[in-house]
Formats: structure tokens, C-alpha cells, sequence
């Protein structure tokens, strides 16, 4: 008796699984344990006063604080401008839709130092504003404007799809059942782009968090002000401190990792109860 | 509720979907709106609902005029082709819906709510998918919750738009009786939209037949099927034989051969001539007005059917013609043709 092999329909799991697996560790898990392997050179105690310093903790205050912070105006503004993009017909519309991309592909220094001369103390944007005793560039404020900068491409370019895709029907059939155009929206139209709004939010945040080009030139850095933690680490690695750069590395990773997984969850909850199979 | 609609007329671009259409649709009927895609019925259907406006026109519901206000102030059911269920939501608070979004003042409490819901799902036999959501049900299914939700606003009339375009044949027969039943139960005056002529005829009470965004007959099945006012009508339902005849003083000519057959009121000139394919009786070779030669037999169920070449007209004519069983049909016999029942319809 020969055994017969087992057939898939799907052919190529062993070559693609293990392709992946070797790229997921070659890229991403060597690296990174790397990161931990480092920080343990640190005693504990060395460990917790590092990331326990004044210093640190305000750095990854304004990290994570001002990126979530610049997550939820994207979420709303990237809607806004998606439902524009996507429901009305304009004279340059697909200039705008292009203009959206910019921050994808413009070097982050260079974003960094345009938005730093806009809102510097005498530029366009900045005079008047110090006219009204509101200082940007070199605040956290600017930091805040920066990360906005920078995410509102990730939630157009995810909501934008599904938009298009939703079928009008929905909203004719909820029309037909007696909803207002509030009604549609808030009850059929934004419950179907939820899934889309937080995937867009999630990587919105992720990248504000990380961002570092951009932010540091409107920045000004000044410890305990405005001094984002990938600068920090930055300056740890020019002080030779490497381990001390790695344990804020490494409390940076964790808490990303922490959110990005519960934002996950909660977007595969909404997704399982509109494509629930049976 | 009566449904009155007068000279809508309704282009898209140099498109005229609708030319001066007139219908009436009286209390508690059951009216299909049937034709080939293009001709217009959606587009009518469409804007009785309030999806659409016409260019000109009047249409009232209940001798009121229904162009006053859009589709969320009409009281109108609709239930779409492809079912536009709300994903998100499960069963019951799809069909919960529209007691959901009524105005504050109105709203009925959750209790009744409930209540209303469950005797819908009742109505429509799947209470027991309440909690499903609408991407674990069957196509079928999906359609019967949406004329649930649709229901649930208790409508002054009901609308659907090729309801069964989308299901399986065998699904499709099934919903088609459970329908009519529905609406004997409900009586609520409603219109579908449908290309199949075997469900207009089978479910509706009357049938509106359209053709390029006209209205070329209106009648109940039997009317249209057996008395068809037009060539169109004749041509599209039901299926005929047609032959490209002349009529002059009088006669019908085929060719160059007078045909025993009265003209009927066909104007003189180029005409068609319709014959029902199991309108035709077959004799031995003379014993009918035209002649022919057996090219092929399909036998089944209680007819069959016959391929003939017709002789003797000038040039051959392929004609397909059902008879029944007990008649004997050999390819390559001669045989005689006898239309028992015709149209002629003059050349537009």
C-alpha cells in the first residue's frame, strides 16, 4: 500500500510560507531582537532609571501623546476630504487627489523645513498668528501640525476605496425607509467605513510615532518641551550611549505594538459583524 | 391606494427613457412592468419611488401629488435587485430600521418595536434568522428580509425592482408563488419591475408591457398573452413564428404567392405575419396553407418540437413549431401547415 499524497488546491504553501518567514526574521525579527539583546546589557535598575528619567518620560509623552492627538484630527479631516474627493464632481478634483499623495512622497526634511519657515515668527502663516499670541514653530503645537502633515494621506488612501465601493443603493434603500441624510450617514453610511477609518487611523498614528525628519526642524528640541523621543534616541546614540537609546527604543516598540494590536482588535470586531460567515 | 402617473417623460442625455408615459394602478393590485432592458420600467419604477424626477410629468399617489416630496417623505417600499441590505446590521435591525429613524414624536417604543419586527420576520417565515447578519443568508433569504424592512414602514405602496433578477431559477419559481400569496394576505398595492415575461404573467394581476421608453400594452396576462395590441407585444411575449408578408387589397401575399388568410385590419404594405408555435396544425402534404419539410425533431415533456423548412415561397424559411406528442413527426417528411390562430401586424 502507498500512502497517497495529499493534494491542496491551493499549490506552493511550503515555498511561500517559508519565503515568508525568512523575510518576516531577515527584516523585521533579527533587528529587532537585536533591540532587546542590547537593552539587556542594562541592569534593570539602569534600565528603569533610563526610561523612568524626566527627560524620557516627557519625550514619549509628546510622541505618543501628540500622535494620537494628530490620528484623530486626520480621521475626521482624511473623511471629510475623501467624501469630497469621492461623492462631488469639481473643477480640479484630480489635482486635489493628487496634491494628497505629496506627503507620501516629499523628503520629510523637506516638509519639515517648509512647514518650519510657514510658521516660524516671520513667516506667512507665523506672523500673523504671533500677532495673536500663538506660537507654533518650535512648540509642541508645531510638532502636532507636522504629524498632521504627515498622516493625512494614510486615512484617504484607505477610506477612499471603500467609499467608492459602498453601493448607492444603501442609502437609497435608507432613504426610502424614512432617514434623513444624517441619519444615513451616522446609521449606514460611517458604520460600513469603519474598518477603513481605523486601519487609516492606525497607520496615521504609526507613522506620526515614528516621525522624525519633519518634526524635528519646527520642532526647536528643547528637552522637556518639545523634544520627540526619536530624537532622543538620536542623542543617545551621539553620546555612544547605545544602550540607553535602545531601552527607549524598546519601551517605544512595546507601546506601538500594544496599540497597533488593540486598534487590530477592534477593527476585526467591526469587520466580523458585517462579514460574518456562516 | 391608487397610483396615477401622466405624461412622464424622462431623458438622460439625448436618451429618452420615458416618452409621455400614462398608467394607472388602481387599490390592491398586483402590477408587473414588463420589458426588455432599456425600455424604461426601471426608470418609471424608479420615480413613482422618488430615486428619480422626471423631466416633466405628473404623478400622484392617492391624488396626491407625489413630485411635492422625496422618497423619505413618501411612504413608499422599495425593494432593490440586488437586496441593499445594511451589512452591518443583523436580521432584526435591518428590518427594525425604519421604526428607528421615525421622528422622535412618533417612534415607537422598543417593546413595540420588537413586537413589529418579530410579526414581519413571521410574515416573511424567518424569524428564526433574527440574529443572523445578512452575509450568512442565502440570496433568497436576503430578498425576503429585504421586503420585511421594506414592510415595516407599513408603506402606502409597495415597489420592487426585478426582486428575483438575481436568484436561481429553482429559488426564483419558489419566491414567485410565495409573493402572490404574500399579497393576498397584505393586499397592499404593488408594482414589480421584471424582464421575464413567465413571472409577469404568473404573479401579476395585470401586465404593463414598455418598449423604448413607451408603453405599448396594458391587460392582464391572459390579454396580453392571447390578444398582444401590438407587433412588439406579439414578438416579445410568448414565442411566435413570424413571417415577412405584404398585405394588398385586401390579401396577404408571401413572395409571390397569394396565402388563404384574412388580413385582419393590417393597413396595406409591408406586414408580419405571427403565429403561436403551437398554433399550427399539421396535416398530410396539402392540407394547409403552407408546406413544408420536417428537418428535425426534439421530443420532450408533452410537446415537441419541430425544425421546418418552408417550400415553395420563393427561397427557404426555417420556422420552429411545437406539436403535440401523439402526432407522428419524421425528418424529411412532407407536410402541411395550418395557422390556426394569427396576428398581422402592419410594418412600423
Amino acid at each position: 500500500m502507498t500512502a497517497v499524497a495529499q493534494r491542496r488546491s491551493l499549490p506552493g504553501f511550503g515555498l511561500t510560507m517559508g519565503l515568508t518567514i525568512t523575510w518576516l526574521s531577515l527584516m523585521i525579527l533579527i533587528p529587532l531582537a537585536g533591540l532587546f539583546v542590547k537593552t539587556a546589557e542594562l541592569s534593570f535598575a539602569e534600565f528603569w532609571s533610563t526610561v523612568t528619567a524626566p527627560r524620557t518620560l516627557h519625550a514619549l509623552k509628546i510622541s505618543f501623546g501628540l500622535a494620537f492627538a494628530a490620528a484623530c484630527v486626520n480621521l475626521i479631516a482624511g473623511l471629510l476630504i475623501v467624501w469630497a474627493l469621492v461623492r462631488y464632481r469639481f473643477p480640479g478634483r484630480r489635482i486635489f487627489d493628487a496634491i494628497v499623495d505629496i506627503p507620501f512622497a516629499l523628503p520629510t526634511a523637506v516638509a519639515g523645513i517648509a512647514l518650519t519657515t510657514l510658521f516660524a515668527q516671520k513667516g506667512w502663516l507665523g506672523a500673523p498668528l504671533a500677532a495673536l499670541g500663538i506660537k507654533v514653530a518650535f512648540t509642541p503645537l508645531g510638532i502636532f501640525l507636522a504629524m498632521i502633515f504627515i498622516g493625512i494621506p494614510f486615512v484617504v488612501r484607505t477610506v477612499q476605496p471603500v467609499l467608492l465601493d459602498l453601493d448607492t443603493e444603501l442609502e437609497e434603500a435608507a432613504e426610502c425607509l424614512g432617514a434623513s441624510r444624517w441619519q444615513t450617514i451616522w446609521r449606514v453610511i460611517l458604520p460600513s467605513l469603519t474598518p477603513a477609518l481605523l486601519t487609516g487611523f492606525a497607520l496615521a498614528f504609526a507613522r506620526a510615532v515614528g516621525e522624525y525628519g519633519s518634526v524635528i526642524f519646527i520642532a526647536g528640541n528643547l528637552p522637556n518641551v518639545s523634544e520627540i523621543a526619536p530624537l532622543l534616541i538620536v542623542i543617545r546614540l551621539s553620546e555612544f550611549r547605545y544602550a540607553d537609546a535602545t531601552a527607549i527604543a524598546v519601551v517605544m516598540l512595546v507601546f506601538s505594538f500594544l496599540i497597533i494590536f488593540v486598534l487590530n482588535r477592534i477593527q476585526h470586531w467591526a469587520q466580523s459583524r458585517s462579514l460574518a460567515t456562516a | 391606494m391608487t397610483i396615477e402617473v401622466r405624461n412622464i417623460v424622462k431623458e438622460f442625455g439625448s436618451f429618452r427613457a420615458l416618452d409621455n408615459v400614462d398608467l394607472r394602478v388602481e387599490t390592491g393590485e398586483l402590477m408587473a412592468l414588463l420589458g426588455p432592458s432599456g425600455s424604461g420600467k426601471t426608470t418609471l419604477l424608479r420615480i413613482i419611488a422618488g430615486l428619480e424626477w422626471p423631466d416633466s410629468g405628473v404623478v400622484t399617489i392617492d391624488g396626491e401629488d407625489a413630485l411635492a416630496h422625496g422618497a423619505a417623505e413618501r411612504h413608499v417600499g422599495f425593494v432593490f435587485q440586488h437586496y441593499a441590505l445594511f451589512r452591518h446590521m443583523n436580521v432584526f435591525e435591518n428590518v427594525a430600521f425604519g421604526l428607528r429613524v421615525q421622528p422622535r414624536k412618533i417612534r415607537k417604543s422598543e417593546a413595540e418595536i420588537k413586537k413589529r419586527v418579530g410579526n414581519l420576520l413571521d410574515l416573511v417565515q424567518l424569524g428564526w434568522l433574527a440574529d443572523r447578519y445578512p452575509s450568512q443568508l442565502s440570496g433568497g433569504q436576503r430578498q425576503r428580509i429585504a421586503l420585511a424592512r421594506a414592510l415595516a414602514i407599513e408603506p402606502r405602496i409597495l415597489l420592487l425592482d426585478e426582486p428575483f433578477g438575481a436568484l436561481d431559477a429553482k429559488v426564483r419559481k419558489e419566491l414567485r408563488a410565495w409573493l402572490r400569496n404574500l399579497h393576498e394576505e397584505i393586499h397592499v398595492t404593488s408594482i414589480f419591475v421584471t424582464h421575464d415575461q413567465e413571472e409577469a404573467l404568473e404573479v401579476a394581476n395585470r401586465v404593463v408591457v414598455m418598449d423604448k421608453g413607451r408603453i405599448e400594452q396594458i391587460g392582464s396576462p391572459g390579454d396580453v398573452y392571447e390578444r398582444p395590441a401590438s407587433a412588439f407585444v406579439h414578438g416579445f411575449i410568448g414565442e411566435s413564428i413570424v413571417l415577412p408578408v405584404e398585405v394588398r387589397d385586401g390579401r396577404v401575399r408571401l413572395g409571390d404567392r397569394d396565402l388563404d388568410l384574412i388580413a385582419q385590419d393590417a393597413a396595406a404594405g409591408p406586414s408580419k405575419l405571427f403565429v403561436r408555435r403551437h398554433d399550427v396544425a399539421v396535416g398530410p402534404s396539402g392540407s394547409g396553407v403552407f408546406e413544408g419539410a420536417v428537418k428535425a425533431v426534439r421530443a420532450f415533456g408533452p410537446m415537441q418540437r419541430a425544425d421546418i423548412v418552408l417550400g415553395g415561397l420563393g427561397g427557404d424559411i426555417l420556422i420552429e413549431i411545437d406539436a403535440p406528442r401523439d402526432h407522428s413527426l419524421k425528418v424529411g417528411d412532407h407536410i402541411g401547415l395550418q395557422p390556426q390562430r394569427y396576428r398581422i401586424f402592419a410594418d412600423r
